[in-house]
């Protein structure tokens, strides 16, 4: 079961505790998209054997989304922050490159 | 035979008698028995039919890894099939039967199988059932359903009572021998918190067994005082009878106690989080795989002494020792030690030097190396065995007259707790065993390794090994314990015996004797090219048993790695999973059962409802009435009695479950206008409207009325069941992508009570009441105002679900009660009468209002359900609404909402569909539509029903044909959905 930490209330969470909520840093294409980008951002996730970024939500706590860089391998969380961003914070990408040098993620490497 | 000596056995005490009995027969044993011993104490070697051949089968072992010994124990509520007798405390009056045989254990019908041995290869099944192909369902499974299986399923309820346990801790030692207290000592005394588990009852491990000396002081001694040392320790929490089943991600541990505790629960189900965990498993000594390996007599070299040590009973007179290492000499000298006789150690080693073998000899215990067992030879037990070169091809050389057979193929580590969560392992070739790899452990959530393997579980199996292994596990302080252990002589690897035996022999070398998997099925297993471990697994069932292949599996694999002719660790093992040994389905409920299953939601009217005869449905966590049931009147008859008097005076609703959420703001009215298909932010103060949300995937998920409460202020509706997924849902955008909006949610729906006054003298009884104006000029249909009603502030929204005069009163919850009553006592005139969920349900569909979940099920768009009115043409943007562009979802052939009359007047089955002309791709009859609701009328005193049909709208007239599952045609008209008023002229007056 895993373990992740909120960064909103700060609580070492159990999975349990949290509800998924698939990739993070999505755009949301509205009525006037392609039907290419409409169906990207419908349908097209990322699916990696590695360092993935999620959304989820302390459904039973504190209530907040947040999101997290965890590897879908081996389960190491290498971060967890706010979910009003659009982008990994820099530190978390750091600390990402620094035990994985040759990841990537979307554009992101 | 089998027997209890006059003296010794450490655990057991002979000034407490148990009786028990063995299938029917009375036997003595004693406290500190497990069901195992006091079944060998009292000469009961068969204690077992094997599953495929039934051949007969006693013990083997003396722990968990038992893989024959299984029994039906105890009777009536507290019956448990399938209790491993090895791990079973007997207990006074205890009921045993022995399992998978019929009519009974001496005579067993099924040991014909064994005489077809050679008709029922690996893979059997799949080769033989597979065909002809109606002969499974009618034939071959009731035929293998009657002659196969465990123990008996329980018939009465559980009457114990179970438990979950959560607990934290630095360190969680798993494992109660030397190493474990060693780790747990030198954890303790660093200040961490640490809890202590043991499967057993007892402490010590093997090291309680073979004695010696730990730091200058006999070892039983030194356990005592090391678990004294424990007990003293605030920080520690020991548990006994406590076993570790398995390891999940990120330190999460089960474990499962029993507690043999009458006054305690019966079995506990602890889930520990631990920072980091110390596996101090041990090891589990592996069979040799020789003839007749599973002859009840033929027992593991460390189960013998064993039995011997702790119970004082022998397993026969005469014991010969087959081994390839030195740890089997200790069971020779204990047993020459303790009277018995030794006739022989057969060594399959060429030239056998330690100093345990040196200390047989001197005891004059013949040793003869570099032989092997060619076949056991016994009927029903062991009568002797035949010996013959290890080298060679099993020619007999001599027959040596014994009662038993102690066997020792070397020791494996327990290593299923490290490799739950992916801890790798590596083959070590000087010990002939897989071992934990220490670079390669599971991965905590900070990438650091969490699971540290102790003493023999790490693979070191010399005691003083052991020690320090342990002490380095836990970052002890200053230096390990040290014992005086002596050290042996190395292992020779032996997985088949003798070396050359053909394929008569190899067919009689049990590996798995649970699941009856010999030599020769995972030789055939390989030949015909199952390569995998895994498939080779499935094929043969080889490791599949309860026992999941604790004695079997290493065995096993090295007899396919030799067949495929590649190194063990190219063949690799199969996946560990947890638990560690099965743990009871009870355990896992624990106190979730009955009420407890799962919280019930009870409205402020639920105490009414009870006491009038409410007919209860389930909807999500709460509980609603289907409908009121009066005393000689069926529930039909309720119903169609409670949609009559609604329809015709003054029906009364708890519509308390219904969702109510609060959205606040200063943007509150343009994330409405986003949730929503429909235009809200331009609702008037007071004013209501009906919404309907969708997912981003244009999808109905949810509909009801919203109501603006003030200028910056909207309450919401939901249905009962969405009230907490659609709040999740606004949070979800507000949160996620429309942080900077100013918006506040809040789910409001069990703060109020609300009453649904429904008929043609609904205003009539609220006016009787007094206090809010609800007249027409007022209070307007979807209109809603707030105020007092017989003293009791309160919301009346003017809204009907109904299609009569309807009102909605909101009123605080605790206040719900009080004008329920109000309104009974009001109505009495009119006959006012409470109604359920399902004439809620019929007055609904006979007005063609769609319900969430009958009419929409998450493929389903408004526009399929002619709810193009609710969606507004003006705004740029909602959710849903670019999905809804979609080609597939303006195709006109879509499935869209119609009403169905049957031509006969009957009622269409429900969910039926609705046939077309030809067939699909897979040859199935093609299909146009589906019924969705379906009722019979009351009003109409019809069936009705509402259905999805491809173009319906466009084809009203058609008749179609839905037939029933048995095929019976039912013959329907698409007709409008509205059955009833469909002008509106009742609800707006």
């Amino acid at each position: 079961m895993l373990l992740i930490t909120c960064p909103n209330c700060g609580v070492a969470a159990e999975e349990t505790e949290l509800h998924a909520g698939g990739e993070a840093h999505i755009t949301r294409f509205g009525p006037e998209a392609s039907e290419n980008d409409f169906e990207d951002y419908l349908f097209r996730r990322e699916n990696p054997r590695g360092v993935h970024f999620e959304r989820w939500r302390h459904a039973n706590g504190c209530g907040k989304w947040f999101h997290a860089a965890r590897c879908t391998a081996t389960l190491e969380v290498f971060g967890t922050y706010s979910a009003q961003t659009t982008e990994p914070p820099r530190e978390i990408l750091e600390t990402i490159r620094a035990k994985r040098p040759a990841w990537t993620w979307r554009d992101l490497k | 035979m089998s027997t209890r000596l006059a003296t010794g056995g450490r655990l057991i005490d002979r000034n407490k008698p148990l009786g028990f009995s063995f299938n029917g027969k009375r036997m003595t044993g004693y406290a500190g028995d497990t069901l195992a011993s006091a079944l060998l104490a009292n000469g009961q070697m068969l204690v077992g039919r094997s599953f495929k051949y039934h051949r007969p089968r006693g013990i083997v072992a003396r722990g968990a890894e038992e893989p024959n010994a299984l029994a039906n124990f105890g009777e009536s509520a507290a019956f448990e099939p399938n209790q491993r007798m090895t791990t079973t405390p007997l207990t006074e009056g205890a009921v045993i039967a022995s399992q998978n045989h019929w009519p009974s254990l001496e005579f067993d019908i099924g040991a014909i199988n064994a005489r077809m041995a050679r008709f029922l290869p690996a893979g059997f099944y799949y080769k033989t059932f597979n065909w002809p192909r109606g002969f499974w369902k009618h034939i071959y499974e009731p035929f293998i359903r009657r002659s196969a299986g465990l123990g008996k399923a329980p018939k009465e309820r559980d009457e114990d009572r179970y438990e979950h346990l959560y607990a934290f801790c630095d360190v969680l030692v798993i494992g109660g021998g030397i190493a474990g207290l060693v780790a747990a000592k030198a954890a303790g005394d660093s200040g961490q918190r640490v809890i202590l588990i043991e499967q057993t009852g007892s402490w010590g491990g093997r090291a309680a067994v073979d004695g010696g000396q730990i730091d200058g002081i006999e070892v039983m001694q030194w356990i005592k005082e090391t678990l004294q040392e424990l007990e003293k320790n605030k920080n520690i929490t020991i548990r006994p009878n406590t076993m570790g089943a398995g390891i999940y991600d990120h330190g999460y541990t089960l474990a499962y106690e029993q507690t043999h505790d009458l006054n305690a629960p019966r079995h506990r189900l602890w889930r520990i989080r631990a920072a980091k965990i110390i596996t101090a498993t041990g090891a589990i000594e592996r069979p040799l795989s020789f003839a007749n390996n599973d002859l009840p007599g033929v027992m593991l070299a460390s189960a013998v002494r064993d039995y011997l040590a702790d119970c004082g009973v022998s397993a026969g007179d005469r014991t010969v020792i087959v081994t390839n290492n030195d740890d089997a000499y200790r069971t020779a000298v204990a047993l020459k030690e303790g009277g018995l006789e030794v006739p022989a150690i057969l060594d399959a080693r060429p030239d056998p030097l330690g100093q345990l073998v040196e200390k047989a000899r001197d005891l004059g215990i013949r040793v003869e190396a570099g032989r092997g067992v060619a076949s056991v030879t016994g009927k029903g037990r062991v009568q002797g065995v035949d010996v013959c070169l290890h080298a060679g091809e099993g020619a007999v050389l001599e027959t040596i007259p014994c009662e038993a057979v102690a066997m020792s193929g070397g020791w494996s580590p327990v290593v299923h707790l490290w490799s739950h969560c992916r801890g790798k392992l590596i083959w070590d070739e000087e010990q002939a065993h897989f071992r934990p790899d220490p670079s390669r452990p599971p991965i905590n959530h900070d990438g650091q390794g969490f699971v540290i393997t102790a003493g023999s579980a790490s693979g070191a199996l010399q005691t003083n090994d052991v020690l320090a292994d342990a002490h380095r596990a836990a970052s002890g302080a200053g230096t390990p314990p040290v014992s005086d252990a002596i050290s042996e002589g190395p292992i020779m690897p032996v997985w088949v015996m003798p070396q050359g035996a053909g394929i008569e022999k190899r067919a009689k070398m049990f590996l798995d004797y649970q699941n009856d998997v010999k030599v020769s099925d995972v030789q055939l297993a390989a030949q015909e090219g199952y390569e995998s471990v895994e498939h080779a697994k499935r094929y043969t069932t080889l490791g599949m048993a309860t026992d999941q292949g604790k004695l079997s599996n290493i065995n096993g694999l090295a007899v396919l790695s030799d067949a495929l002719h590649q190194p063990i660790p190219d063949t690799g093992t199969t996946t560990f999973r947890p638990p560690y040994t099965p743990i009871s389905m009870a355990s896992i409920a624990g106190d979730a059962r009955g009420e407890l299953f799962q919280p019930l939601r009870r409205t402020p009217l639920h105490d009414w409802h009870e006491d009038n005869g409410a007919h209860w449905e389930p909807v999500g966590q709460w509980r609603r009435p289907y409908a009121f049931v009066r005393t000689g009147e069926s529930v039909d008859q309720a119903v169609a009695r409670e949609v009559t008097a609604t329809r015709t005076s003054l029906g009364l609703l708890d519509a308390s479950t219904l969702g109510k959420i609060i959205v606040k703001g200063p943007d509150a009215g343009k994330f409405l206008d986003m949730m929503y298909t429909n235009m809200m932010s331009n609702l008037a103060v007071g004013k209501c409207r009906y919404g309907l949300m969708c997912s981003e995937n244009g999808f109905l998920i949810d509909d009801g009325v919203v109501a603006r409460m003030s200028e910056d202020t909207w309450l919401c509706h939901t249905t009962t069941g969405g009230a907490d997924h659609i709040h999740g849902h606004m949070e979800e955008w507000l949160q996620t992508e429309w942080w900077d909006w100013k918006v506040y949610t809040a789910n409001v729906t069990e703060q109020w009570a609300q009453i649904g006054i429904v008929g043609p003298n609904a205003r009539k009884v609220l006016e009787k009441i007094g206090g809010i104006d609800v007249s027409a000029e007022t209070l307007p249909f979807m209109t809603w105002a707030e105020g007092k009603l017989g003293g009791i502030p309160v919301r009346a929204f003017r809204i009907s679900f109904s299609g009569e005069l309807s009102y909605e009163i909101a009123v605080a919850a605790n206040q719900g009660r009080a004008l329920w009553d109000m309104l009974h006592a009001a109505g009495d005139e009119h006959g006012a009468t409470s109604y359920g969920t399902e004439a809620l349900h019929i007055m609904r569909a006979e007005k063609g209002f769609i319900m969430i979940g009958d009419e929409t099920d998450g493929t389903v768009i408004p526009q399929d359900l002619g709810l193009d009115w609710a969606i507004s043409k003006k705004k740029d943007d909602y959710l849903g609404k670019r999905a809804q562009a979609r080609s597939h979802m303006t195709d006109r052939n879509r499935w869209k909402l119609v009403g169905l009359e049957t031509l006969d007047g009957s009622v269409l089955p429900d969910g039926a569909y609705a046939v077309a002309d030809g067939e699909n791709a897979n040859g199935q009859r093609k299909t146009q539509g589906r019924v969705t609701s379906t009722y019979q009328s009351p009003t109409l005193g019809r069936g009705i029903a509402m259905g999805l049909v491809s173009n319906g709208p466009d084809r009203m007239g058609d008749v179609l044909n839905f037939p029933d599952t048995d095929g019976k045609p039912h013959e329907a008209r698409i007709v409008s959905p509205v059955f009833y008023d469909p002008d509106g002229e009742k609800q707006n007056v």
